[in-house]
């Protein structure tokens, strides 16, 4: 039986020691475009997250019996298969977020954080495990993307999962939003100076000289 | 042919999938400490788009689409919820026989893109751009436009971030900023440089 640390280790260990994305550069592709809104950001990192989740569990499942030549394809396709699902779940239940989250949903199978999961963990341990493993990645991925969310709404546009909190100066409040937050180029800096504070409480992750 | 022009120029810079979309940032950000690296990276960018972005545009509008299949005497068939798995399979195949045909026949090239060949299956450009050419309807002559013109405006990308990140080796950047964190700002300001095109159209 695995030890209750070992599940602790593998649960919450992705979200800050070992960062999927501010550590290992998986998975920014698709996602920073959806972090303009709340609302859109928390969709897309269930979705994510129940994807690696459920896609570990299953290529831990049949781990022995994938000869090592074709195993990228079989990956590939139960991915594929899950991120189905999650797209016609979503544009049924969900459709003006499907609608808004467009091409960004399929986007999640070429996700680096999926595959690299897949690849460097879920090939390797027992089911139960990698789909943990799947959780935590999804968590620690989830965190940064919240936390640039977060930011650009209220500060961009006044406003969290749609509500108004800051009264607009152009409605009648006080609050001038910062136009630049409502552009992509700002989760780039977000992101930058995530990756900034995060090595500095833990100077072990900075990069050496070159 | 105007209108094909103007789809050229915004795929390359109004609606740069690197910087607007940040599409590939996986790849884009990993392979670009050289110069050289990231120009091979993006010719190959550029020729897997080309030829994937057309394919599939034949594959769903014949096999996929909503009706499509009306030639085999299926007109009520939809078969579109397949086409996550289909593209991601076309990709993966045109990457697997491009890599092939230029082993055999272009030995000098395929040692230059070598390595990058099968990172570009899992690069998020070349599935974006397809589902980009889904999402906006194009047709035939309009996705091969589409697809060369957004892999040039990624292979322009990261050949600028990967200049900038030359130059930046001899900067003196606070400790937690070095490495990753100041290439996402560099990017931020490439990004906010190509935003001046936005509200170009010809």
């Amino acid at each position: 039986m695995v030890s209750a640390k070992e599940i602790k280790e593998v649960l919450f260990g992705p979200i800050f020691a070992n960062n999927p994305i501010a550590l290992q550069i998986l998975g920014i592709c698709s996602a920073l475009a959806v972090t303009s809104k709340m609302e859109n950001t928390v969709v897309m990192c269930i979705a994510l997250t129940l994807v690696t989740a459920f896609s570990n569990f299953f290529i831990s499942l049949i781990r022995n019996h994938i000869p090592s030549n074709v195993r990228i394809i079989v990956q590939m396709t139960i991915i594929a298969s899950l991120v189905i699902v999650v797209d016609e779940v979503l544009r049924a239940y969900a459709y003006s977020i499907a609608k808004e989250l467009s091409v960004f949903v399929g986007l999640i199978i070429t996700n680096c954080i999926v595959m690299g999961r897949a690849e460097a963990y879920a090939m390797k341990s027992p089911p139960g495990m990698s789909f943990l493993d799947g959780i935590g990645n999804g968590l620690g991925y989830s965190v940064v993307l919240l936390v640039v969310g977060f930011i650009r709404e209220l500060f961009g546009s006044g406003s969290l999962f749609g509500y108004q909190i800051l009264q607009l100066a152009s409605e009648g409040g006080w609050y001038q939003p910062i136009g630049l937050l409502v552009l992509p180029p700002s989760a780039f800096f977000i992101i930058g100076g995530f990756i900034w504070v995060l090595r500095t409480y833990r100077p072990e992750q900075v990069e050496p000289k070159d | 042919m105007e209108a094909y022009i103007s789809l050229f120029v915004k795929a390359v810079f109004v609606e740069n999938l690197a910087l607007s979309f940040f599409l590939g940032m996986c790849t884009f950000l990993a392979v670009s400490k050289k110069v050289s690296t990231a120009f091979g990276l993006g010719v190959a960018v550029i020729v897997v788009l080309g030829l994937s972005v057309p394919v599939n545009n034949v594959i769903y509008h014949n096999l996929l689409a909503p009706g499509a299949l009306a030639w085999a005497g299926f007109p009520d068939a939809d078969l579109s919820f397949l086409r996550f798995v289909t593209f991601i399979g076309v990709i993966a195949a045109l990457v697997q026989i491009l890599e092939m045909t230029l082993d055999k026949y272009v030995p000098t090239l395929y040692n230059a893109l070598g390595i990058f060949l099968p990172l570009i299956t899992v690069n998020c450009a070349i599935f974006g751009g397809v589902a980009f050419m889904v999402e906006r309807d194009y047709n035939f002559t309009e996705s091969v436009v589409f697809g060369i013109g957004s892999g040039v405006g990624w292979a322009l990308a990261i050949v600028a971030l990967a200049a900038v990140r030359e130059k930046l080796k001899y900067a003196d950047v606070p400790d937690g900023l070095r490495g990753l964190g100041i290439t996402f700002i560099s990017t931020g300001l490439i990004g906010l440089g190509f935003m001046s095109f936005s509200g170009v159209s010809l």
